[in-house]
């Protein structure tokens, strides 16, 4: 096995070697027509073959890119497999960018040749052509609807593949030759990273930064041909490449499409896979539908998903992490496994998964500590783009909520003295293409890649990220403020949509608070107390109440924790609006603008490090009809209780 | 392109109402073909007649170059006219799937006892016929509602599941009678899709009542308008458009 890493060093070498070795496994299944359709390895190979040889014949030559843009789909791979065949470099570009985000990547990279997945990829695809003069050649693959299409850029995939399948018979040997000239450093793949400020940057990684960390993960991890997974996250994003194509490379394991994105529960549930990954929205959303379905269950059923879950609460992650347990509560979860937590686990999909990640953002600590109550295995790591995905990962039976674990081996970590993550390792990207000077910014000369998160070590060693480098700031005596991290501490309570907290260069942390019209509807219905709208709502004595009592819990935390124990939140207020993206305050992807919003109610937060109880705001509304209108009422301000940090406490 | 079918001199009353007199037109292969028309015009009763609900008094329908006096509806179905309604005739308690077999029901061969023993030809058959659904179903991009019992359906899927049924039955005539009524905006445009893409794909004549002009006048070869039971023009949407009678009816000038 040893000397196979050592000559396996491209993809498509690891492809042919598991047609050879593995030939009658499945490699990638598709539903398709309401029947899951398996490919082998052995087909996979030959199709990809057949592919490269064709796109031999269109001009694809070694280093030449290659523009993507479809959704998770068997042909998707072999297509990316079959250029990185021929040494060409696979750019998958996200399927829901409107046409003139496409033309950035194109020119950028001089993309000669694309793949689509259907009328409406290619339609964006030949908007943007006039800009595009490099893109001579358009691959799709659903030809419905596109019968009156007569570009001459346009070619159907199996036209392709047919004129591939002839052309392997003049030069069976070609593939071979091919794929022999690729080697470990030869760049693999592009990804453009979303460009939240300015133009979109293209990472470039190498067939050695994305099986390096791809194969020690896995070896982590103990994954093999026998595990499977359910590609069903955007393919331009490298997590879904490390999952779904880099780490199937490097074990062998099985691929599976779902047939539609909406489709996406029932084919996990049919297919249930063995390894898994899901971004914290996506796990909300699973846990909400099970609530609502738990709601309208029978109250036999309710009564015992709560006494059951109450017991997962208490000993389900210390069964998972393979703590101590008393018999009796092992004897009431192993019941609880056969009445709720199994059933649960397959409504799911979840039954088999051996190993979950999530990660992108921070993650209530309630959310996760529900999927491994009921016996999953679900864990954090840390990673971007730039690292192929892999820089932390927790251990199995070290998981905490609050980190994400300590360095993967052979990954090397510091912080700087401004709190900056900075990483070494085998996954780092080679550069950003033809950006030196952004490259520059954030590689150093020692091969330090600088993350942009701010953190630090815990006692035990483990990673805590709490907010952006540019976005931490400092209290007036000079201890860490993290806005963003107490934001999210605040909006995992149910309660609260958004917060904003301020603190940098002033005593102490006061917050806006925006409630959550729903939850708190629901919670003011449920009291029987009749209200006229947020506005009405989010002035509500009790409401304050209610919303004081989620930020003491916030600060009780917070006093725990002496890196940050001074960032308690002293004082807030509820806005009397919803901050709003139409009003940008938001970004579009909901993030709060902390900076706009400060400017915008400055006098709200003069107000909040004032010593008033309240004060008078007067608004311009807009109305979604586009009328608008003047609010104006007195804001409360309200104190909450702060407690003495841990360090004080054991002192005292 | 020939004539698919045409309607000459059809009157129909019901008492003392005369719900359509000596209405004529025909429709051509492969076109969309809309009656339209204010409320009470005559319009679905029309359609009821061409599938052979209602029987007309007097005139007579060509359809395929066979003349009929009236049709029967199971006549209808068999000679390829399928249809659906404008208030949603779905089994609700049935799923999507169901729903869309119960569509290939002029289609099977095998008899009752086959079927419930589930042996040979009777299995063949079934598998043949999922298949044909499921292609169905992946047409009209309800994959994900498959399984689901329709009566639990929003309004506009549920309109795309009854298309999905009238299409099971490889019609050559599709009549869909308010395909949008009741739908919103993203919702008329993906149906406009899927009708536009079934005479694309299938190669399906279509006529279709339609309330919204929009849709008409965006989607169709030729429209025909009906006021009060007569045709009062006949032509291409832009001419319809601008035709004073049509003006008329639906501004509503006072009749004589």
């Amino acid at each position: 096995m040893k000397e196979d890493i050592e000559v396996l060093d491209t993809f498509p070498k690891l492809l042919m070697h598991h047609a050879r070795v593995r030939g009658e496994r499945p490699a990638i299944r598709e539903k398709d027509l309401g029947i899951w359709q398996t490919w082998t390895w052995k087909e996979f190979a030959a199709e990809v073959g057949a592919l490269a040889c064709a796109l031999a014949a269109e001009g694809v030559k070694r280093g030449d890119h290659f523009a993507l843009v479809c959704d998770n789909r068997p042909r998707l791979y072999a297509i990316m497999a079959a250029v990185q065949c021929l040494g060409g470099i696979p750019v998958p570009l996200y399927q829901d960018a409107v046409a003139t985000e496409m033309a950035f990547p194109i020119q950028n990279a001089s993309i000669a040749v694309a793949f689509a997945e259907d009328q409406e990829q290619v339609d964006k695809l030949l908007e943007i052509l006039p800009q595009c003069p490099s893109l001579r050649r358009i691959v799709y693959d659903d030809p419905r609807g596109m019968r009156h299409y007569r570009q001459p850029q346009l070619m159907d995939y199996g036209a392709l593949l047919e004129a591939g399948r002839e052309a392997l018979k003049k030069d069976p040997e070609f593939v071979e030759r091919e794929v022999a000239l690729g080697k470990g450093s030869d760049t693999a793949a592009m990804f453009f990273t979303s460009g939240t400020t300015g133009v979109p940057k293209g990472v470039v990684h190498t067939h050695a930064s994305l099986i390096g960390p791809s194969r020690t993960a896995a070896e982590l991890e103990g994954l093999g041909e026998r595990d499977v997974i359910l590609a069903y996250l955007p393919p331009a994003w490298i997590g879904q490449n490390i999952f779904s194509c880099a780490q199937a490379y490097v074990t062998g394991y099985c691929i599976a499409c779902p047939e539609s994105s909406e489709t996406v529960m029932t084919d996990m549930r049919e297919i249930a896979p063995t390894y898994y990954f899901a971004p914290p929205r996506v796990l909300e959303n699973l846990l909400t539908q099970v609530s609502i379905r738990m709601e309208d269950a029978s109250r036999v059923k309710r009564w015992l998903y709560r006494r059951f879950m109450d017991i997962a609460q208490r000993v389900g992650g210390a069964l998972l992490d393979g703590k101590p347990v008393s018999i009796v509560d092992r004897a009431l979860y192993n019941l609880g496994d056969l009445v709720v937590y199994g059933p649960l686990r397959n409504v799911l999909g979840m039954s088999r998964v051996k190993v979950g990640y999530t990660a992108g953002e921070a993650i209530g600590p309630d959310l996760f500590k529900f999927y491994r109550s009921i016996g999953i295995n679900l864990k954090q790591l840390y990673g971007s783009t730039e690292t192929a995905v892999f820089v932390c990962i927790q251990p199995d039976g070290q998981v905490k909520s609050d980190t994400v674990g300590p360095a993967v081996p052979g990954v090397e970590l510091r912080f700087t003295p401004e709190r900056e993550l900075v990483v070494r390792g085998p996954g780092l990207f080679r550069e950003y293409y033809k950006n030196p000077q952004a490259t520059a910014q954030v590689k150093d000369n020692d091969g330090w890649f600088h993350t942009g998160d701010a953190g630090y070590f815990d006692a035990d060693g483990h990673v805590k990220i709490i907010d952006r480098v540019k976005d931490v700031g400092s209290l007036a005596d000079g201890t860490l403020f993290a806005p963003k991290y107490l934001e999210n501490k605040l909006k995992f309570f149910p309660y609260i949509r958004e917060a904003v907290c301020f603190g940098h260069g002033r005593e102490r942390v006061c917050a806006f608070i925006n409630i959550d019209p729903d939850a708190v509807g629901n919670w003011a219905e449920r009291r029987h107390m009749p209200y006229s709208g947020y506005t009405d709502l989010a002035s509500r004595p009790e409401v304050y109440d209610l919303v004081r009592e989620c930020i003491e819990k916030v600060n009780a935390d917070l006093a725990a924790e002496p890196a940050i124990a001074n960032s308690q939140i002293h004082r807030f207020l509820i806005l009397h609006k919803e901050l709003d993206a139409d009003d940008g305050e938001l970004t579009r992807t909901r993030k709060v603008r902390r900076g706009f919003i400060a400017e915008k109610y400055a006098g709200l937060v003069e107000a909040l490090y004032g010593k008033d109880a309240s004060v008078h705001v007067e608004a311009q509304v807009k109305y979604e009809d586009g009328r608008s209108g003047t609010y104006s009422a007195d804001l409360r301000i309200s104190d909450a209780r702060t407690f003495a940090p841990a360090a004080a406490q054991r002192a005292a | 392109m020939s004539v698919l079918l045409s309607v000459e001199n059809v009157s129909l009353g019901f008492g003392g109402v005369r719900a359509l007199q000596e209405v004529s037109f025909d429709v051509l292969e492969h076109e969309i073909r809309a009656i339209i028309g204010p409320n009470g015009a005559g319009k679905s009763s029309m359609l009821n007649v061409l599938n052979g609900v209602y029987h007309p008094q007097q005139g007579r329908i060509r359809f395929k170059e066979k003349t009929f006096a009236d049709m029967d509806p199971h006549e209808a179905a068999a000679l390829g006219i399928a249809r659906t309604f404008q208030n949603i005739a779905l089994f609700k308690g049935m799923s999507v799937l169901d729903n869309i077999m119960a569509g290939r029901n002029l289609k099977m061969r095998c008899n009752f006892l086959q079927q419930a023993m589930w042996v040979g030809a009777a299995r063949r058959e079934e598998l043949q016929h999922r298949r044909a659904v499921e292609e169905i179903i992946d047409f009209l991009e309800i994959e994900h509602i498959r399984k689901t019992p329709v009566g639990r359906l929003p309004y506009g899927l549920q309109k795309r599941v009854e298309l999905g049924r009238a299409l099971a039955a490889e019609p050559v005539l599709l009549l869909l009678d308010e395909p949008m009524a009741g739908m919103n905006l993203e919702e008329k445009q993906d149906m406009c899709r899927f009708i536009l893409d079934v005479k694309d794909h299938y190669g399906t004549t279509i006529v279709l009542i339609e309330h919204d002009m929009g849709v008409v006048m965006d989607i169709s070869n030729r429209v025909v308008v009906l006021d009060y039971g007569r045709k009062i023009a006949d032509g291409t949407p832009d001419a319809v458009r601008l035709d004073p009678k049509v003006m008329d009816a639906y501004l509503g000038v006072a009749h004589a």
